[in-house]
């Protein structure tokens, strides 16, 4: 823990703590707008994932039960160091368990099994504009929301298909939250993204350094920008499974065997893996 | 010859009614119509780039809009497209609100809805009117998708027919106009201006700056898109033989005023206006 | 499987941590009071760009930081986050400057005269060996702050008012907008330019600056004034009205630099008239404190240039934002990449 003596419960002061809490219930209220808030310095660097911390030392409280993913991965070097401060600083409960969890802090992924309602998903987002692809500039691209003006988002995609014959938006698939607001779901994998829509858990998304709040609440229609007659595509590990734990149809990370140069695959869910692991599967 | 279609029965697809653009505040002295000093305010430097435009367009004619540089042809046609905000005046849209609701009171929504299906417009500069970095096709399905469309084969085969409408060959249709010629920029600004069937189409000094036999090209363009598509036309240049070979009608612009009016060849052949004559017998 | 060594993560990070005193080992001699006598460049520089006017939590900082600049800035932001926010000061004026320098480029001679200051301006550089040879000695009794003079006086665009020559800018009482609880939005109120740009990373600023004034942009502008030294601060005394209390004093560095600008009177279409642009830093920080004059100055002109950008300008200078989004990028990305690698394989 950290010293009490100079630092206050989760970190921030209290009153810091509120502004955010009343910026979370206004992204809450407007799914998918960039709600701004007063962001405020961490320990952690910009660009860490401090937006996602913020917004997780503001609601933590004694009680909650905290889980860190990073890439999926519960020991992944800035996931134990998100975890080591927070609960250095609120001393609640770790776990890895996402079905046991209140909170779950992650960046870059989605677990692999389906949240429940009262769980509270916090993403870590680096750039919250998702129209800062077609528009660098904030006075113009919060105009276009206010309007509506989407056009030339979809003229982009229209351009990558035309030219490429498919959409060259790998990870960070920007979505249309409840047919009003374009909104980037952080760079979560395409694979990801359809857990967005209709979901039963609230999703928290925190950009601490661009100073951006946004919330998908439970049952949001959240659709990835797609064309008539073009479907979304996921990415696909068809014949790929897991070396641990044998899992098929999940997120994979690649990896190559160091002597044989041979590709081989592993839940990017670490805390997913190990579950099954324990319950006996294998590959 | 062309064919006259000033039927007085006929209702105007577009009319303007007393369109000013003003830069500045105004003082006593001009907003009370006193004389200026050209287009601007004697006193107070106010720029009247527009004064108390009033204009008709017929279904399917093409009007002409002359005058030197600076007579506020332009920017009274990039206020009709609401690129400029005008400062007084009203226009109606037959095909908005039954041609009864001032479209310069719009709202941004409606304007935008306006801009996108009931008009189209080209533009001197191409860099105006075209994303030079993007497809041919792109640039077409800007268009469509702002005006709502999400189907990416019926978007691309429409682009298509239209770039076959303006010539250029099916094949070009994924290049970027920056590797276009001049002509082409300005083809495909013009089958960028049709993509959603608009009544109107705005054409801004489409042919300055082109070689002869191009402008030629351009110009009998125009002369088949009217039938095929059968748009309507406001037609600004200020090249009079432009005017004589494609306008029905043509109004005379100078310092922000409309100081003649009437049929192409009245207006060419007997003008009234001393400026008018002027403009004529020096082109003569 | 570098930093993601299933279970490894945690050990990991306790080693790294441990060999950050291993590789750069203290000899456990620098104290912070030395870094405050002997560097206060460098607090200064800390200071100001963390936005915090704290000196001995800028040394300390610093120690702990091995030196890095980023890090102790990085260390006093954060540590400010925990802070609550007792109350706000009163406006200083720097007109009511202790000060310790003060140069006028724009005149040879100026009311209250030029005050060269302790400055580097006109030394050799050259290394002086001898240093290397110098032994501990007993800190001089006179710290910089007591050295300092009680001098006070006017300032010099005061002589340029008179003439009715110098373009003032629109007085604005409104409070001012406070960026370190605000979300900047464009066009960005004048206050929030200013604070912005006050605590930007240096070099970023001076950068900006530079390129302003060779060519991309539009200013070049003469140094009417550049002053430093101590500024009271006031707040308002809680229990009784309209009383205020001095709490301390800040080092500051002002600038104003004077360009002619264009402009439309009521009179004259196009009448030529000075116009200013304004720096102010904590601390001795003269090359920003100009750097900042010039960029405030270009943000007004306009164009196309990055320094005549506002959002170019107030949204890529923060140490902070900068360093840490950087260095993100050491941050594992193997889930993105490998959405990437599907996009180009298929």
């Amino acid at each position: 823990m950290i010293d009490q003596k100079h630092y206050n419960f989760a970190f921030l002061d209290e009153n810091s703590k509120r502004e955010i809490r009343r910026s979370l219930l206004k992204a809450v209220a407007i799914p998918g707008y960039q709600v701004p808030f007063g962001s405020r310095e961490l320990p952690i660097g910009r660009g860490w994932g401090t937006g996602g911390i913020q917004i997780t030392l503001s609601v933590i409280g004694k009680e909650d039960v905290l889980k860190v993913i990073d890439q999926g991965s519960d020991d992944s070097v800035n996931a134990v160091n998100i975890k080591k401060f927070v609960s250095a600083c609120t001393g609640v409960e770790i776990t890895t368990d996402s079905e046991a969890a209140s909170i779950i802090q992650t960046r870059h992924r989605i677990p692999e099994i389906p949240l429940k309602k009262e769980q509270i998903l916090v993403l870590q987002v680096p750039t919250p504009e998702p129209l800062r692809i077609v528009e660098p500039r904030e006075a113009v691209t919060k105009k276009m929301h206010a309007e509506g003006e989407y056009s030339p988002m979809w003229l982009t995609l229209y351009e990558d298909l035309l030219r490429c014959g498919k959409i060259g938006i790998s990870a960070e698939y920007p979505v249309l939250v409840e047919n009003r607001y374009i909104m980037n779901p952080s760079p979560i994998p395409r694979y990801d993204t359809p857990k967005l829509n209709d979901s039963d858990c609230l999703y928290l998304f925190g950009a601490g350094r661009e100073k951006k709040i946004y919330a998908i609440p439970p049952h949001t229609r959240v659709m990835p920008l797609e064309f008539d007659d073009i479907p979304f595509e996921t990415e696909n590990f068809t014949g790929k499974r897991c070396h641990l734990c044998g899992a098929e149809g999940v997120y994979l990370d690649e990896l190559t065997d160091e002597e044989t140069g041979a590709k081989y695959y592993e839940c990017s869910d670490t805390g997913y893996c190990a579950k099954r692991r324990e319950q006996g599967c294998r590959p | 010859m062309q064919t006259v279609k000033n039927n007085k029965k006929e209702k105007p697809i577009l009319e303007v009614r007393g369109l000013t653009v003003r830069y500045g505040q105004g003082c006593d002295y001009c907003l009370n119509g006193q004389p200026l000093l050209k287009n601007s305010c004697p006193h107070c430097k106010t720029v009247w780039a527009c004064n108390d435009v009033n204009l008709e367009l017929y279904p399917g004619e093409i009007l002409g809009v002359v005058g030197e540089s600076g007579s506020g042809k332009s920017t009274m046609m990039k206020s009709i497209y609401f690129d400029f905000p005008v400062t007084e005046g009203s226009a109606y849209l037959q095909a908005y609100g039954a041609g009864k609701a001032n479209m310069f009171a719009a709202t941004a929504q409606q304007k935008k809805y306006i801009r996108n299906h009931m008009m189209g417009m080209v533009y001197q500069n191409p860099v105006l009117g075209l994303r030079m970095d993007y497809s041919a096709a792109g640039n077409i399905a800007e268009k469509l998708i702002a005006a709502g469309g999400r189907n990416f084969g019926s978007m691309t085969a429409r682009a298509s027919q239209l770039l076959e409408a303006v010539e250029i060959l099916p094949g070009r249709m994924k290049e970027p106009p920056k590797n276009f010629s001049g002509g082409m920029q300005q083809r495909v600004q013009i089958s960028k201006a049709l993509a959603n069937n608009p009544q109107v189409l705005l054409l801004d000094e489409v042919t300055t700056g082109l070689d002869l036999s191009v402008q030629a090209k351009v110009l009998d363009l125009i002369r088949r898109i009217r039938q095929e598509f059968g748009v309507s036309i406001l037609l600004v240049s200020h090249d009079l033989a432009v005017i004589r070979m494609l306008a029905d009608r043509t109004v005379v612009m100078l310092e922000g005023k409309i100081i003649e009016r009437g049929l192409t060849d009245q207006i060419l052949d007997d003008p009234q206006h001393p400026y008018t004559q002027q403009l004529v017998h020096s082109l003569l | 499987m570098a930093y993601v060594a299933v279970k490894g993560g945690e050990a990991a990070i306790e080693q790294s941590l441990k060999l950050l005193d291993e590789v750069y080992q203290s000899n456990g001699r620098l104290e912070v009071q030395t870094i405050l006598t002997d560097m206060p460049l460098l607090t200064d520089k800390v200071m100001s760009e963390a936005g915090m006017y704290a000196p001995e939590y800028a040394a300390l900082a610093l120690k702990q930081s091995k030196g890095s600049v980023e890090e102790a800035v990085f260390l006093l932001r954060a540590y400010r986050s925990t802070l609550k926010r007792d109350y706000y000061s009163l406006p200083a004026d720097c007109k009511d400057m202790r000060i310790m320098r003060r140069i006028s480029a724009a005149f040879k001679d100026i009311p209250g005269e030029q005050i060269l200051g302790a400055s580097f301006d006109y030394a050799h550089r050259l290394l002086d060996f001898s240093l290397s040879e110098e032994k501990g000695k007993q800190a001089a009794v006179t710290a910089a702050q007591e050295t300092a003079a009680d001098i006070y006086c006017g300032r010099v665009d005061e002589l340029l008012q008179a003439d009715g020559i110098l373009k003032q800018p629109e007085k604005d009482d409104t409070q001012p907008y406070d960026i370190t609880t605000h979300v900047l939005t464009f066009p960005a109120p004048r206050s929030a330019r200013l604070q912005t740009m006050a605590r930007s990373e240096a070099g970023f600023l001076e950068g900006v600056a530079y390129s302003a004034m060779r060519g991309y942009g539009a200013v070049h502008p003469t140094v009417s004034e550049l002053r430093s030294g101590y500024v009271d601060i006031m707040i308002p005394y809680p229990l009784e009205a309209g009383e205020a209390i001095c709490i301390g004093a800040v080092n500051v560095t002002e600038v104003e630099a004077l360009w002619p600008v264009h402009e439309e009177t009521k009179e004259e279409f196009d009448k030529i008239r000075l116009s200013g642009g304004y720096g102010c830093v904590i601390g001795n920080n003269e090359t920003k404190a100009i750097a900042m004059s010039i960029a405030d100055a270009s943000l007004n002109t306009t164009g196309n240039t990055p320094s005549q950008d506002e959002e170019f300008v107030l949204t890529h200078g923060d140490c902070l934002e900068m360093q840490g989004f950087i260095s993100h990028l050491k941050l594992p990305h193997y889930v993105t990449f490998q959405s990437k690698l599907d996009r180009v394989r298929e």
